[in-house]
């Protein structure tokens, strides 16, 4: 594997991570750090390893039936996987983002966005709205929804309601955010839209990000990850992966000799 | 199976390859006209200049294009920034050719001021330079690249060799001033020639690497002070 030294305090980092699907090796070995407000864009081709690894941050991997995952997840220098840690305590730090949007159907605008912060058990209709709000307006969406609070979540156009997931997840405040291929079910605009949210969010928190779009992953992330057949091949600055790449297998995967 | 990006940089490589010829043409033509007191050779560098401003612009819009429907990366993305440098500096080429014509055409109107030896000597390692330059830009080949580097060196030291004689020259006799000057804005016109042959071996260098060896290479400058 190709490196450049890791990052220095690192905010999460993996170390030695595998995934399995029954026999199936899907993850191997990947040690990974990610510095604190900056993007991390994975890259690779499909079934590369790099959905499952994301899905292993956040210890949804291990919801499917025969999936196991071994090796240490270190988020602010607690290991996720250690003996008695509860994943619903780790998903509350690590917040998600899927492919397709998907907020919850019959709630509310407003209701979607406090599911997390109710489920964490706050009741105080003023701190409830205020988060609200904080969060619509962190995902750049206050201004489209402010008049419609009370209409339902999938009401909105799917941009729209993509940049509500994201106002949901952020609702808890939580450090990492993991996006996997958030704009790939959208049209450019919205996609545009998302891609300067995430680099307005890295104030807030730090992001891990899969896509397939390169220009994606150059036009926003600090530094590249490139998986293939749940290696890690190369991780390095953005720059130098999309003009200089130090592997072989990089060069040809980005230049699209393959994949 | 060749990619469809493979196909477009090979047509504007080529095109660039087409140009690269145009300009030793007219270099060729410039110097001869020159050497062997030959003005009317002029008028053909011009047609020749004329050439490789068309294909100048024939070049960019190629590269437009290719960057706006193919989004180049890695060493695509290098080859293309760097044909679209190696343009400018084979159109800068194509002027400085003209610059020897102007400034030839002008010396070749009064008798000769003295043998011309050190002035073709160095126009040869220039046209030597355009070339190899060329050469490894078609052949990917990072050792003629370094070895137009190498070359440069030459070239200068013959410039600072053709201005002192001259120099000399206007110290003893005033009247062979301008004559003088033609011939020292002929040798310059050369170096800079030659100055352009070296970015375009630079420019494959990193096409071929990733490493970019201008200016002593990036770490070279970082602690300079401003100026």
């Amino acid at each position: 594997m190709t490196t450049t030294a890791p990052v220095a305090s690192p905010i999460l980092e993996t170390r030695k991570l595998n995934a399995w699907f029954g026999d199936m090796h899907a993850v191997k070995d990947i040690e990974l750090s990610v510095a604190p407000n900056t993007v991390m864009a994975l890259i690779g081709p499909s079934g590369c390893g790099k959905s499952t690894f994301i899905r292993c941050i956040n210890r949804l991997h291990e919801e499917i039936p025969g999936a196991r995952v071994q090796g240490e997840i270190i988020l602010g220098g607690e290991n996720i996987y250690a003996r008695g840690m509860d994943p619903v305590v780790v998903r509350r730090k690590i917040g998600m983002v899927f492919q397709k949007p998907n907020p919850f159907p019959a709630l509310s605008i407003f209701d979607n966005v406090a599911a997390g912060l109710r489920l964490a058990g706050v009741r105080k209709r003023s701190v409830l709205e205020e988060t609200v709000e904080n969060s619509l307006r962190q995902a750049a969406l206050w201004g489209e929804v402010k008049d419609k609070l009370k209409a339902q979540g999938t009401s909105l156009s799917g941009g729209q309601q993509q940049r509500l997931c994201i106002a949901r997840a952020l609702a808890v405040s939580p450090p990492i955010l993991l996006m996997d291929e958030p704009t790939s079910a959208l049209d450019p605009i919205s996609t545009a839209r998302i891609e300067e949210l995430v680099v307005e969010l890295k104030k807030d928190v730090t992001v891990v990000m899969v896509t397939h779009n390169m220009q994606q992953a150059a036009r926003i992330s600090d530094r590249t990850a490139f998986f293939l057949l749940g290696d890690m091949v190369e991780c390095d600055e953005t720059s130098k992966i999309f003009t200089n790449p130090q592997d072989k297998r990089t060069e040809q995967y980005i230049t699209g000799r393959f994949g | 199976m060749d990619r469809h990006i493979d196909v477009e940089l090979q047509r504007v490589k080529q095109r660039v390859v087409l140009m690269g010829g145009y300009v030793e043409q007219a270099l060729e033509e410039a110097i001869g006209a020159l050497i062997n007191r030959q003005p009317q050779r002029f008028d053909k560098v011009e047609e020749i200049e004329h050439k490789i401003n068309q294909a100048h612009i024939e070049v960019d819009e190629e590269c437009l294009k290719i960057l706006a429907t193919q989004t180049p990366l890695a060493k695509d993305l290098r080859m293309i920034v760097s044909i679209i440098k190696i343009n400018t500096d084979l159109e800068r080429m194509g002027d400085q050719a003209i610059n020897i014509s102007h400034n030839g055409r002008h010396y070749l109107s009064e008798p000769a001021l003295k043998p011309l030896i050190d002035l073709p000597r160095m126009a040869e390692e220039v046209r030597f330079m355009v070339r190899e330059a060329l050469d490894s830009l078609v052949m990917q080949d990072v050792d003629k690249a370094r070895e137009v580097l190498r070359r440069d060196d030459i070239v200068d030291s013959f410039k600072n060799q053709i201005f002192r004689e001259l120099v000399t020259y206007m110290i003893g006799d005033p009247r062979t001033i301008e004559r003088a000057l033609n011939l020292i804005l002929i040798a310059r016109n050369l170096e800079r020639l030659g100055d352009h042959a070296t970015n375009i071996a630079e420019d494959v260098i990193f096409v071929c690497t990733g490493e970019d060896i201008r200016h002593g290479g990036k770490d070279a400058n970082r602690d300079e002070p401003k100026k």
